[in-house]
């Protein structure tokens, strides 16, 4: 019980030190360079100590839950042995997360009223709803084909640059072809699709498989899932306004 | 009692974007694995703490912060503000100078409250047994989004094509991954991906529609997208760049320690 609370002032202290930053901007920008009252003071001290405790909360429950459980599962894999389940696994991960995540199913949205207002599509509710859910399914698959690849090369062992180089001539070409109102988007979308309870698990998962498969440094090997699953979205969404267009 | 609506309301919220994970995660230890986890109980405990965690702090987020926040993206881009004579005609890109800095400012404190990163950071200097600081990566890729979103607002500003910065900072990404140390690589791509989250994208979205608003012939539409792609671009430069000053000052001292003894 002590160690629990201590562990847990020690998080508490230093999510204070995390959100002091942000405090001390919005803080000087209001006073010092607006030159405004801060409007609603009690909210907004409400609201830090929310966000404190929260921080706290999810730093926590990290080291206690979503990393063992990322890691316990690498380990099983590895000793299972069965390449196809792990593929699968790593497919549903990529995909199941991002389909549901917020902040692609409202970038998505923005995206159907661009290519709505472009012309490119017939501005009314069902073809943007079409579209915006086409765009969404389109990233949820770039995903989960990232993740699939990046277990691959983990277990290969492939250096990550040449993947990601490959990946980044990818994008310029797309850039090329693709309509120009989709490449704002397309660029945005690799940034929104990992989530902040997707990373610590994918982060586990690839740490995790590289300390146990022989050969793998879990430092040069284990990282690299995230920079996949931010890259291929951008592909995938500019391949999407081609063939939408 | 609206408040405990407002938690109930972010909790549902929350458990439905998780759910779709736990049931991957189950369902595969269930019927794949067929093992069972381990520490079973502090391990859904640690899953409860997450979900609560994460309740409080995007309440706290949408109370304090991103009403606040995207009131100050408005009025920082405001024309009246920045004191332009006429506001149909744009300003000399220097005139818009408390913009860049408080998209700096804005991007690097809020990429250090940033969770995903911490998560990514503590796992960096777990298996690293410390040779990758988790501070030291988390300032750097703050430095890195920071200058990015810098940046980011000077193309709304001047008007420039995305694409042009886009790819030039690829080529420095690849040149500066011929001559990084090779452990932080990886790494390095991995930052990229994490810093645009929970924090930083809401603020950061606003102030770049807030400015494409704003600034005569730009198109939010077109222009108001962009500078999410420059907060993940610019990390991986930054923490190349921390890796190989890291590299350099180890070989400066090695090479002057044994002089210094003679």
């Amino acid at each position: 019980m002590l160690k629990f609370v201590k562990h847990l002032a020690r998080t508490l202290k230093n999510s204070i030190r995390d959100l002091l930053p942000i405090f001390a901007v919005i803080a000087f920008f209001q006073l010092a360079v607006l030159q405004q009252p801060i409007p609603n003071l009690p909210d907004l001290v409400i609201g830090f100590m929310l966000v404190v405790i929260g921080l706290t909360l999810f730093i926590y429950g990290l080291e206690t839950g979503l990393f063992p459980i990322g890691e316990n599962m690498a380990r099983d894999f590895a000793s299972k042995g069965s390449l196809p389940w792990l593929l699968a696994f790593a497919f549903a991960l990529g995909f199941g997360t991002t389909v549901a995540e917020p902040a692609l199913i409202a970038v998505a949205d923005e995206a159907a009223q661009v290519a709505a207002t472009g012309g490119m599509i017939e501005d009314n509710e069902s073809s943007r709803t079409e579209y915006a859910s086409g765009l969404r399914l389109t990233v949820a698959l770039s995903v989960g084909f990232a993740i699939l690849l990046g277990v691959i090369r983990i277990i290969k062992g492939w250096p990550v640059q040449y993947l990601i180089i490959g990946g980044y001539i990818g994008v310029v070409i797309m850039t090329y072809f693709a309509p120009d109102e989709i490449i704002g988007i397309a660029y945005d979308s690799g940034g929104v699709t990992t989530s902040t309870i997707t990373v610590p698990l994918v982060t586990a998962l690839g740490v995790g498989l590289a300390s146990n498969i022989k050969g793998r440094n879990p430092v040069i090997d284990g990282f690299g899932l995230i920079a996949f699953a931010s890259l291929s979205p951008m592909i995938f969404v500019m391949g999407f306004g081609i063939i939408v267009t | 009692m609206t408040a405990l609506m407002n938690f109930i309301d972010t909790l549902v919220l929350t458990i439905r974007d998780v759910l779709p994970i736990l049931a991957i995660l189950i369902g595969f230890q269930l019927f794949v694995l067929r093992r069972k986890i381990p520490n079973l109980k502090p391990v859904a405990i640690g899953f409860v703490f997450v979900l609560f965690g994460l309740t409080f702090f995007l309440l706290g987020l949408e109370k304090a912060l991103f009403p606040l926040g995207k009131l100050m993206a408005e009025q920082l881009t405001n024309p009246d503000f920045l004191g332009l004579p006429d506001p149909t005609v744009k300003g000399h890109w220097l005139d818009y100078s408390w913009v860049y800095l408080f998209a700096f400012a804005i991007g690097f404190s809020t990429t250090i409250a940033e969770p995903s990163l911490l998560a990514v950071a503590i796992k960096a200097q777990q298996v690293s047994g410390g040779a990758i600081a988790a501070t030291g990566l988390r300032i750097a890729v703050a430095l890195g989004v920071a200058i990015g979103i810098s940046i980011g607002t000077y193309r709304i500003v001047s008007g420039t094509p995305l694409t042009y910065y886009i790819i030039a900072g690829y080529i420095v990404v690849i040149i500066q991954t011929f001559y990084a140390p090779k452990i932080i690589t990886a790494l390095a791509y991995d930052s990229g991906g994490v810093t645009t989250s929970t924090v930083t994208v809401p603020l950061v979205a606003a102030l770049g529609l807030g400015l494409s608003t704003q600034v005569p012939g730009s198109n939010p539409l077109l222009d108001g997208f962009g500078l999410i792609a420059f907060a993940s671009l610019f990390p991986i430069m930054a923490v190349l760049g921390y890796a190989q000053i890291g590299e350099w000052r180890n070989r400066r001292q090695n090479k002057s320690q044994p002089q210094g003894e003679r």
